[in-house]
């Protein structure tokens, strides 16, 4: 049974048709890589599985996400509690400036009203430890979480974004700011957050997706080519669009 | 359009896997014919086209595995490597049963004849005619004859049992005659172990071009006798 049902999404700036009619589903436990080249949608339609997409003045989307039988895009469905439960980590780090390292993973705890210090304590240790980051800061939680390294810094945004306990994980690119070893340790990582989260990443990086994905789904101007397991993606593609892309004789 | 870097290295890696099996299928023109002609002297050659072939067996993994770490292809790129580095191997082996061909039609040919060849004419046409249709379809990735090259293996091992059969009648008739028995044992057992390279290359272009791996698939056999 899948946990997230794309179902026809399009998406629109103004009058730019971005997305034009792509459905995709994600098993529990996997991982799932977007691929595509520059402009072909696949970042606007992962904002499309949270509504953060419509937040972007002149922005707005259709069709349905179905996650835990409801349509996220239902008249009275809130779009901050569909972030609780589809979290988001994007390209460059983004630490909230001026908050250490605790009080960054359990900003959205706080937010949702949650006051005791033990729970909270208790979140943000947990959170960490899955986020592979607590032997790292566990004797600095009261620093600011600017403070670390880049590959530091994005691993407290997955912190941070699993303190919400979120069913699925959106990460927008997430490695291409950092170095090969602090992409490395993003990549083990994910390989066990899957166990927990089901997990959607948009990579440019075609070995990367290989590496890390269970799934991996093909964009095009705006249009979902193919998608399939990626083993077979990456050694026998069945759309030709899909195979002149991965083999880098596009266009 | 232009061609890239890696489509460079691609081609230059095709031509080199194509050198490499003209110097195999000139070995086994040459080894088969010496004793199809009862000719032992050309054999020599066999020898020295098969240096040049292990030099192109280096060679040709050197370069896969240059392109496996530089360039890290993928889908049918990916296929094609991973095909060539198997024909790699197979043409090295069929260089050796050439070898092996050219050793056991020496020692055949010491002493006169122990019987007229009937039908290891046929297998050693029979044998060319599949080693040629398998470059021929590695070239020019063509399924269908890399599948006809397939089911032509059955008649390739049909002959040979024929050839076991008669040989071994011909021994128990005359046990002088036990030695150079073998040797035409032998080379109907290179012969075949040609047309099972031969097989393996077809299967691995089917690989390559369609992605499909017929390896193992059953075969419905036609033996002929």
């Amino acid at each position: 049974m899948s946990i997230l049902h794309a179902k026809n999404i399009h998406a629109y700036f103004g009058t730019n048709h971005i997305v034009k009619g792509i459905s995709l589903e994600t098993e529990p436990h996997q991982v799932t890589a977007i691929i595509g080249p520059s402009g072909c949608g696949k970042s606007t339609f992962i904002r499309c599985l949270n509504r953060l997409h419509e937040e972007t003045p002149g922005a707005r989307a259709e069709g349905s996400v179905i996650i835990d039988g409801e349509n996220i895009y239902g008249e009275r469905v809130d779009p901050v509690s569909i972030r609780r439960k589809v979290g988001m980590v994007f390209q460059k780090p983004n630490p909230f400036p001026g908050m250490s390292i605790f009080d960054n993973v359990i900003i959205g705890l706080r937010l949702t009203g949650e006051k005791n210090k033990e729970v909270l304590a208790s979140v943000a240790e947990e959170s960490l430890k899955d986020a592979a980051l607590w032997d790292e800061v566990k004797d600095k939680l009261k620093t600011p979480g600017t403070s670390l390294s880049g590959g530091q810094q994005q691993r407290l945004c997955i912190a941070r974004a699993l303190a919400v306990e979120p069913k699925i994980l959106l990460m927008d690119e997430p490695t291409s700011a950092l170095d090969p070893i602090a992409t490395s340790k993003i990549e083990d990582l994910l390989s066990k957050l899957k166990k927990k989260v089901g997990i959607i990443i948009v990579t440019h990086n075609m070995q990367q997706a290989a590496r890390i994905s269970d799934t991996t789904a093909f964009a095009l101007m705006g249009e979902l080519i193919e998608s399939g397991p990626t083993s077979s993606i990456f050694t026998a593609p069945r759309m030709q669009q899909t195979e002149k892309y991965i083999t880098g004789r596009f266009g | 359009m232009k061609e890239s870097m890696f489509d460079v290295s691609l081609r230059e890696l095709k031509e080199l896997l194509l050198r490499m099996s003209d110097l195999v299928e000139r070995s086994i023109e040459i080894a088969t014919t010496a004793l199809e002609q009862q000719d032992p002297h050309s054999v020599h050659k066999v020898f020295s086209l098969e240096k040049q072939i292990n030099q192109c067996h280096l060679m040709v993994d050197a370069q896969c595995l240059n392109l496996l770490a530089l360039q890290q292809p993928l889908a049918k790129d990916l296929r094609l490597i991973v095909a060539i580095i198997k024909i790699n191997t197979d043409l090295e082996r069929m260089g050796d049963q050439a070898v092996n061909i050219a050793t056991n039609t020496e020692r055949y040919l010491k002493q006169p004849p122990i019987k007229p060849l009937v039908d290891l004419p046929c297998m050693f046409a029979e044998v060319r005619a599949m080693v040629r249709e398998t470059f021929t379809c590695f070239v020019q990735n063509d399924v269908a004859l890399a599948r006809s090259v397939v089911k032509r293996d059955d008649r390739v091992d049909a002959l040979k049992h024929k050839i076991f059969l008669d040989t071994l009648e011909v021994i128990k008739s005359d046990p002088a005659k036990i030695e150079q028995g073998l040797s035409l044992i032998l080379v109907a057992r290179n012969l075949e172990r040609l047309g099972d390279h031969a097989t393996n290359i077809a299967e691995d272009v089917i690989f390559a071009v369609t992605g499909e791996d017929i390896r193992h698939a059953p075969r419905v056999e036609t033996m002929i006798y």
